[in-house]
């Protein structure tokens, strides 16, 4: 919302620049966007002028040279180009040195053969208007030599707004002054519809036309009059140059006075020509299927049933509330209007503008919500305009269709509540001094000192104030919140901190982050092919209906793809060693029911929270060693780190066939909690996955934080262990078992043969070779015993030996040496 | 006559094995010696063996002679051993010699924690630091709770599909993190001091300032007689926090259906010190406006508090404030990332530059 700031100033003047002004609108609510400087520059360099004579120039047909009269005495010689110039005309000249609206500055010049000192200004050349067919005639009784600023409005500023949804009437520039007097306090003019303008004639605007409302829902209100004898023409200087500013092009004196009408007030007009109304009725209703019509843009755009249309008695002439129709447009040979002054339904009028792709001036302000006793305000400005600047004459009576007319609203507010909200006393005589500022009544005498205060809401505020919070909203911007002191809530309990998830979950992306991984953040949005190229069934995950593309259809059920596509735009890069891992949500289908009251803790989709990571090396190329890639081994090692950092016992077992499609068949573990929960998985990623991906070789794993962290043992569970006062006794043992044996069920035989003694079992060396035989391997254990309550000897660690070789015996295994 | 004959045979050989051992070029010369003149068949050992069958008379002399000569030996080697091991140890130092320009083995590479990340856990710890608890909450969520119960009429545009993303008609993508408002509420009673930082989604085509998919802290205080000066003190103190002492905040009226009155909250510019300007230049972070843009925020709407009544909460009994600020930008703020696509890119070369 453009508001030139000399308007503004016409109806509120704090005595303040635009800047200053802009300020407290910004601190009020009211945001200023931008401050722009229109027009010329120093307005000293333009001055009235007087043709004194306009005489053919001796070498050019179509110029004029001009001697002008500019107030000091010495004549002042124009070259003109213009075909309207002529001796008696007051006129807008810009002197030598002056700043056009554009910026270029005007210097003298010799124009064929004649030195021009100045310039005889078009409308367009002072941004007033868009006319240049010839210069601009002031006839206003402008003298020579008086600054043509006093004149005319050649210089302002212009105060870009941005207007919140709730603030319909700031739409308006007589609504900005409004908010200025509240601040301020300084004086407002009076509503510029206050006062209507004469009928005359003694027939009724009713005789002329008929409106009918088929669809009440979608049209709360729709006015119309009548107006005869309209001389369609250009509006005068002063109107076009406000419009201009704030950024309507002039068209024509009734089109341009519709726009003023809604740039003032906020209430949108339209103006029909009535002899091109076709039936010379209008009916209000929603679109019938398959229905179109050209706009006044010169476009044919069709209409879902949800529009509102206006239309005559052959089919539409206008979009209700966004833009009117060719079919009745205003022309040159106007003479009889028929202005529309209606309400419509701001969330019909936002989605139609939306679904149409068409937004307008019109539509900006209705889709805010308009209260239908704005129509009729608007009726009497625009008559009084059409009477003045057209010459019209107006119709009597108002063809009124108001189906349901609603009564003033009624809102009590208590000024202590206002403190107790705020956090600092406002008095009750402030409180009612900045709701009449604002245009609310608030009752008489006899309702002070009750602590409460009734209001009557007026219709320019009706959608935004129905609540005692929303006056208390009122009293606070114009008390000013940037006045409000800072203090911290006294709170009686509740105590900061994070949950043992929480912490967990920073635990374990610390060692993450300490291991060498580095956190990407991956969309969490993937698609089809992605998952098809994971040997993933895409149907079981959940699907955007309107995703931005299919790109982004779908809901990540793992957090694999979007570790592999960084991977593969980070190798495109040419960099190697990638260590990559991400903590996000993943998402699969729930069981929770649809719900329209609440849920009451419901949730509509199985969301995990999940740990990812990717390895492409397992250790760098260096001048002493060759790179070696990542295998199953190094996530792994990732893996052990963090399942140790979670203190949550856990297996790898060898990946059931088909469950991890994505990875390397032979090179797929499933990782396994105590209690036999699959917690994730690690492995290689599948050569062909990796082929389809366009990446290198990866190591990758991913698993449940959540799961995790509801394994993690509690606090308390980490009672005190006496680990220190008897030492451990360690012994390595060579065990001989089949190939395909694995690690796994070594360690089990070797611990139920060790007993509860045996604390720990670690692999440290295989070894394969000839004396073992074929289909033979040697896998070396360091176990370690421990006693609570004594020190091991040698000979009762000793004596476990047998029960080991005993176990292992059933495994088809046996000592080494 | 055999008396002075056995003694000068030892001091014979006592110069003998003396001038041997000073002229031992090596550790395994002087052990060649050693074993020569004091081994097992040295003939000082066989000496010594034999001083038994010698005439009693002449057993102490020689006897005596015979062990000076040892010892002396015996010093005399580790003499000359510690002098020679102390040679050969500085030859095979210097022999040992590497280029020590060369780089060592790589160090085990530092990882880092996404940008958004970091900032988001700091903003939980200056929270947390003011009594609030950290809660998370579903991204797929029900319109109930991201709109109706937030207050939003069943017409607000928010709702439309160019808006919101929507698995079915009453469950979409959450448009902010403000749902979990009602949830944490409907959990439990006041008093509540929370935020909630997640992953939010809108359908804007991504451009330097817009992304589908971005992170907001929200926060929500319900208690007796939370003010919104309370608000305005709790987000200085953020203010303070995140971007340095002496940071004032303002407010400002806004609008969001869910609080009223409604507050857009401003941050002095960190960047020229809230003055607008960097020596002569307009600053570049604030636009000269001296002030910044950094969250939404207001008293929770009566209206709001309804939907959780049952639960205890009783817009005339308590009150409170809540308030919503969306990560990237703090990011992009305090970092002067100029492309907020860029956070998704995941280029390691980005992700490296931001420490921790």
């Amino acid at each position: 919302m453009r508001v030139p700031f000399a308007w503004l100033r016409s109806l509120c003047d704090p005595g303040l620049g635009a800047a200053e002004v802009g300020e407290l609108l910004t601190m009020a609510g009211v945001k200023v966007e931008r401050l722009h400087r229109i027009g010329v520059g120093d307005p000293a360099a333009f001055v009235v002028g007087r043709v004194v004579e306009a005489e053919r120039h001796p070498n050019a047909d179509r110029l004029s040279v001009c001697t002008v009269d500019d107030g000091s005495g010495e004549p002042r010689t124009i070259v003109c180009g213009a075909p309207n110039v002529a001796a008696g005309q007051t006129v807008a000249v810009a002197l030598p040195g002056a700043v056009m609206p554009d910026g270029t500055e005007l210097g003298e010049a010799k124009l064929r053969g004649v030195r021009s000192s100045g310039m005889i200004l078009a409308e367009d050349e002072l941004a007033i208007g868009e006319d240049h067919s010839g210069i601009l005639v002031l006839d206003n009784g402008a003298a020579p030599g008086e600054p043509l600023a006093a004149a005319l409005p050649i210089a302002d500023e212009v105060i870009e707004l941005e207007i919140t949804p709730n603030r319909p009437d700031v739409m308006g520039v007589y609504g900005v002054a409004r908010e200025v007097h509240a601040v301020t306090g300084a004086a407002l003019a009076e509503d510029p519809a206050a006062t209507d303008a004469p009928a005359s004639g003694s027939d009724h605007a009713s005789d002329h036309a008929s409106v009918e409302i088929v669809d009440p829902d979608i049209c709360p209100r729709f006015t119309a009059r009548v107006f005869e004898d309209v001389r369609i023409g250009p509006s005068p200087p002063w109107l076009k140059q406000r419009l201009t500013a704030a950024g309507q092009r002039p068209i024509s004196n009734v089109v341009d006075i519709t726009n003023y009408v809604m740039l003032l007030l906020g209430q949108p007009l339209h103006a029909f020509d009535l002899d091109r109304v076709r039936g010379r009725s209008i009916v209000v209703r929603r679109a019938r299927e398959g229905e179109s019509m050209v706009t006044l843009d010169g476009t044919e755009r069709a209409f879902s049933p949800e529009v509102a249309l206006v239309c005559d008695a052959e089919g539409p002439s206008g979009i209700a509330g966004i833009m009117g129709g060719a079919v009745s447009e205003v022309s040159a040979e106007t003479t009889r209007v028929l202005m529309e002054s209606a309400t419509w339904v701001g969330p019909n009028i936002m989605r139609s503008s939306r679904a149409l792709g068409l937004r307008t001036e019109a539509s900006a302000r209705f889709e805010k919500g308009l209260h239908p006793d704005l129509a009729l305000a608007a009726q009497r400005l625009a008559a009084k305009l059409m009477v003045e600047l057209c010459g019209a004459r107006l119709v009597a009576g108002t063809i009124d269709a108001h189906p349901r007319p609603a009564s003033p609203r009624t809102v009590a507010v208590r000024p202590e509540r206002i403190g107790s909200v705020l956090g600092e006393a406002v008095g009750e005589d402030e409180v009612r001094e900045v709701l009449q500022r604002l245009g609310f009544e608030t009752a008489g005498d006899e309702d002070v000192g009750s602590g409460r205060v009734e209001v009557s809401v007026p219709p320019f505020r009706d959608g935004d104030v129905q609540r005692e919070a929303d006056l208390i909203e009122e009293v606070a911007r114009i008390h000013g919140l940037d006045r409000l002191p800072a203090s911290l809530p006294a709170r009686r309990s509740a105590v900061g901190r994070l949950t043992p998830a929480q912490r967990l979950r920073r635990r374990l992306e610390d060692a993450l982050r300490d291991r060498g991984l580095s956190e990407i953040v991956a969309y969490s949005f993937t698609c089809a092919q992605a998952l098809q190229r994971l040997r993933l069934d895409e149907s079981e995950a959940l699907r955007i209906r309107n995703p931005l593309s299919e790109d982004g259809a779908l809901l990540r059920p793992l957090l694999l793809p979007g570790l592999l596509d960084a991977a593969r735009r980070n190798a495109a890069h040419g960099r190697a060693g990638l260590a990559l891992f991400e903590s996000a949500h993943v998402y699969a289908t729930g069981s929770e029911p649809a719900a329209s009251s609440s849920p009451r803790g419901g949730r509509p989709a199985d969301e995990r929270h999940h740990l990812a990571g990717l390895l492409t090396e397992a250790a760098p190329a260096t001048w002493r060693a060759e790179a070696r890639p990542a295998d199953l081994y190094a996530a792994r090692s990732v893996v052990e780190a963090l399942l140790e950092v979670a203190g949550v016992p856990w297996r790898a077992d060898r990946a059931a066939p088909g469950a991890h499609p994505f990875l390397h068949p032979g090179r797929a573990a499933t990782v396994v909690a105590a209690d036999g929960r699959q917690l994730g998985w690690l492995g290689e990623l599948h050569p062909l996955v990796a082929r389809d991906w366009e990446v290198p070789a990866v190591a990758v794993f991913e698993f449940d934080a959540g799961a995790l962290s509801e394994l993690a043992p509690d606090a308390d569970e980490r009672g005190y262990r006496d680990l220190t006062s008897f030492p451990a006794v360690t012994q390595d043992l060579a065990v001989v078992v089949a190939e395909d044996t694995s690690a796994a069920e070594v360690e089990r035989a070797v611990r139920a043969g060790g007993g509860e003694l045996l604390r720990s079992v670690r692999p440290f060396d295989l070894y394969r070779g000839d004396q073992l035989g074929p289909g033979r391997k040697s896998l070396a254990l360091r176990l370690e015993f421990r006693a609570p309550d004594r020190t091991l000897t040698e000979s009762e660690v000793a004596g476990r030996r047998a029960d080991i070789e005993a176990a292992l015996d059933e495994i088809g295994g046996g000592l080494r040496g | 006559m055999a008396e002075p004959a056995a003694k000068r045979r030892l001091e014979e050989l006592s110069a003998e094995a003396e001038a041997a051992l000073g002229a031992a070029r090596s550790s395994a010369e002087l052990e060649e010696l050693r074993v020569r003149y004091l081994g097992r068949r040295s003939e000082l050992t066989a000496t010594l063996r034999s001083i038994r069958e010698l005439p009693a008379p002449e057993r102490g002399p020689v006897g005596q002679a015979a062990n000076s000569v040892r010892v002396r030996l015996e010093e005399l080697i580790a003499e000359r051993g510690a002098a020679l091991e102390a040679t050969e140890l500085d030859r095979r130092l210097e022999q040992d010699r590497l280029d020590v320009t060369l780089p060592g083995d790589p160090p085990l590479p530092a990882g880092h924690l996404h940008l958004v990340t970091q900032i988001r856990r700091e903003l939980e710890d200056v929270f947390v630091g003011l009594g609030f608890e950290v809660l998370e909450g579903p991204e797929v969520e029900y319109e109930y709770y991201n709109f109706t119960a937030l207050n939003h009429p069943p017409s607000h545009p928010a709702r439309l599909p160019g808006d919101t993303f929507y698995l079915s008609d009453d469950v979409l993508l959450r448009t902010h993190t403000s749902p979990m408002q009602i949830r944490a509420m409907e959990s439990r009673p006041p008093p509540i001091y929370v935020v909630v930082p997640g992953r939010v989604y809108r359908p804007d085509t991504p451009d330097a300032t817009h992304v589908p998919m971005f992170h907001q802290l929200e926060g929500l205080a319900i208690d007796e007689g939370v003010t919104l000066a309370d608000l305005k003190g709790t987000l200085r103190e953020f203010a303070r926090a995140m971007f340095g002492p002496g940071q004032e905040v303002r407010l400002r009226p806004g609008y969001f259906p869910f609080t009223e009155p409604s507050v857009e909250v401003d941050v002095s510019c960190f960047a020229c010190h809230g003055t607008g300007a960097v020596g002569s230049e307009r600053c570049p972070t604030c636009k000269g406006e001296a002030w910044i843009e950094i969250l939404g925020a207001g008293m929770v709407d009566p209206n709001v508090l309804g939907y959780v009544a049952e639960s205890g909460y009783d817009p005339e009994r308590v009150q409170g404030f809540a308030f919503g600020m969306g990560i990237e930008r703090i990011a992009m703020l305090r970092y002067g990332v100029p492309d907020l696509r860029m956070l998704w890119e995941n280029d390691v070369r980005l992700l490296e530059q931001f420490g921790a």
